[in-house]
């Protein structure tokens, strides 16, 4: 551990090198933690198969280039099969979850959760795979750094999704309906907003969403069935983190999450992987709760 | 009373048989000690969990962790009497040490006192850190301690990593440790089960039900909830912690993953049990246990690899279209049996309650 802190203390471009992969995964991240705020958000259920709603993407993915196709054409073809399987996920499970109380909806997703783990472990085995989309490397400070185009594409994309997505909130008709079922269902229902076809629309849209996070991590990272919760935690910490409804903060927390992992990932080893992220949770849940504290100290 | 309500005196016959089922049990069948063995630690299992996720309102996901714990203090314990911890981890089992058998019991005697000790404080320690949190917010801390608590122990040399440690090796014939264990589970599940009863009927009881119902209310009324909570997660740490040194002496081998933290399957079976069941009552667990295992037993063996898809449909099912649990139903269906007199108007076909 020490070895390695006196590595990026003698030679800083090492630190050029971890806070870009750091950035590079910490933008899929954000696709996954968007569309976690997203549902959340909108229909107040906690998603606990966000994670595995991305691997099943990763599959996808998998499964185009054990045909010989390039991984990348997934990202056509993924998104719209995991929206339709996001449909009949919120017409089974989801609908009647809504009205609920909150821990009923954690459980049922985590039964998705499960299904969904052992299903994908069942299709294609427990091995850890990556794919190889077949692009170059880049290399920066005179061969010093080396990045991956195919993480500089991965990235670039999710600036772009993100830049959709608000678009599609912000301009378009569904979009609008989106944010007024979430400030207030009600007042959206007397309006005349069909608040059911929103509720299936987001968590769709959401399912969509982490099947392209999914590709992209396929192609840059690894996949393995179990390797969702890994990502459901994530999400949380970077949704907790940042708050709802706040997309800028969103996105920073989760790059900020890549880089802090790739970190601890160097110092501590790779063992300490999923510890530091679940470290971070906890954290994170306990200053959210003195804060809370402090707030009913004021109150008072 | 209502004729038709459980007497005390049908409740002892009822008690009696149970009784004298799990004493016949292992003699009857006494190639499957091993299994009713475990049954009585999925019936603690859940009894402790509706402690804090029926009574209380408290769902937590991540109560595995007081097991592994126990599990884990009690086998330090055991061989540090015999041998120095960190060497005999490190030979990966290859050491046989001899535990002549006052050894082993007093190793053991040490153990579950270490293992009933250590729980109750981490559940002190934790509930301080922990209960602040509500709702979805604890359910997700509670796993993420669990998780955090089994990659820990994976990578701590000193109880042997992810290698595990093989357990002292029970001094006695075939079958006797089997029977042993047997016997011990079920002492520990059946005192679980009359402290549980016990508590049920106290003030406390009515505590951590006002808690359930509206926590901000209850502090209002001059409950002291953070002790209240504290002391309800001792409890079920007690017994979890027992439950795990117990499960791991068992075993003979223990390892973080699968056996000590299984936050996916006994962390996770837990709350499918009390859930079928019916949660917040006193025999919905024990009831919900007893189905759950019948049905584990079965799926396991004809549904190779299958069974925890059929699990996670399982508690998908449960959790949306069976709500209320067995006990929920039956009380809907049968409100006399639980002592709630239903009066039929036939003029208006309406029903009044009276009594609960």
């Amino acid at each position: 551990m020490w070895d390695s802190l006196q590595i990026l203390g003698t030679a800083p471009v090492f630190n050029a090198q971890l806070l870009l992969n750091g950035l590079a995964v910490g933008a899929i991240f954000a696709l996954a933690a968007y569309g976690l705020a997203l549902v959340w958000g909108v229909t107040s259920v906690k998603n606990l198969c966000q994670g595995d709603l991305v691997m099943m993407g990763g599959y996808g993915a998998y499964e185009i280039s054990r045909h010989g196709l390039n991984p990348m054409w997934a990202l056509l073809a993924v998104p719209p099969v995991m929206f339709a399987f996001g449909w009949i996920l919120y017409r089974l499970i989801i609908k009647r979850v809504i009205q609920l109380d909150l821990f009923t909806s954690l459980l049922a997703t985590f039964g998705l959760a499960i299904t969904i783990q052992q299903s994908l472990n069942l299709a294609f085995g427990p091995e850890v795979r990556a794919l190889k989309a077949g692009f170059g490397i880049f290399h920066l400070f005179g061969d010093k750094v080396e990045i991956s185009e195919v993480r500089v594409i991965a990235f670039a994309l999710c600036v772009l999704l993100a830049l959709g997505m608000v678009l599609f909130l912000g301009r378009s008709r569904l979009g609008q309906a989106i944010r007024a079922t979430a400030q207030d269902p009600r007042a959206a229902r007397v309006l005349g907003v069909n608040t059911d076809l929103v509720y299936a629309m987001t968590y769709s849209i959401n399912a969509a969403i982490c099947g392209a996070a999914g590709v992209l991590i396929s192609m840059i990272w690894v996949i393995q069935p179990f390797y969702g919760i890994a990502y459901s935690v994530r999400a949380f910490v970077i949704v907790t983190a940042a708050g709802l409804g706040n997309l800028p903060g969103v996105i920073l927390a989760a790059l900020g999450l890549g880089v802090v992992e790739q970190y601890s990932g160097f110092i501590l080893g790779a063992q300490f992987q999923q510890a530091t992220i679940v470290g971070l949770l906890l954290a994170i849940l306990i200053w959210r709760q003195f804060a809370l504290m402090r707030h009913r100290k004021a109150l008072q | 009373m209502n004729p038709a309500a459980p007497s005390n005196r049908r409740m002892a016959v009822l008690y009696a048989a149970l009784l004298v089922a799990g004493v016949l049990a292992p003699i009857l069948f006494p190639g499957h000690t091993v299994q009713f063995a475990v049954f009585w630690i999925f019936v603690l299992f859940a009894l402790t969990w509706d402690m804090m996720g029926g009574q209380m309102g408290y769902n937590s996901l991540g109560n595995i962790l007081f097991f592994g714990v126990g599990m884990y203090v009690c086998a330090v314990a055991q061989i540090s009497i015999v041998y120095d911890v960190a060497e005999y981890t490190a030979a990966n089992g290859a050491i046989k040490v001899d535990f002549a058998p006052h050894q082993y019991f007093e190793g053991l005697a040490l153990g579950l006192a270490w293992a009933g000790l250590i729980p109750v404080v981490v559940a002190a320690v934790l509930s301080w850190i922990l209960f602040g949190l509500r709702g979805p917010y604890f359910a997700i801390g509670t796993l993420g301690v669990a998780i955090a608590a089994a990659e820990l122990t994976n990578s701590w040399d000193y109880v042997g990593g992810g290698m595990g440690i093989a357990m002292p090796v029970y001094p006695g014939g075939p079958g006797s440790r089997e029977r042993f264990f047997y016997v011990a589970c079920m002492i520990i599940a059946i005192l679980c089960f009359l402290t549980v009863r016990w508590v049920y009927r106290t003030r406390f009881s009515l505590a951590i039900n006002a808690i359930r119902d509206d926590e901000d209310k209850a502090e209002a009324l001059g409950l002291h909830t953070g002790r209240y909570k504290m002391v309800a997660w001792s409890i079920s740490a007690f017994f979890l912690g027992i439950a795990g040194a117990l499960f791991g002496n068992m075993t003979g081998f223990i390892e973080p993953i699968d056996t000590a933290f299984p936050t996916l399957t006994f962390g996770i079976f837990m709350v499918a049990m009390t859930l079928l069941g019916g949660k917040g009552t006193l025999w919905g667990p024990v009831i919900g246990a007893t189905l759950f295992y019948a049905l584990r037993e079965v799926t396991w063996t004809y549904l190779l690899g299958w069974q925890y898809v059929v699990l996670g449909l399982l508690i998908i099912f449960n959790v949306v279209y069976f709500q209320q649990g067995i006990m929920g139903w039956l009380r809907a269906r049968r409100p006399a049996w639980f002592g709630v007199r239903v009066e039929a108007d036939r003029a208006h076909g309406t029903k009044a309650e009276s009594g609960a």
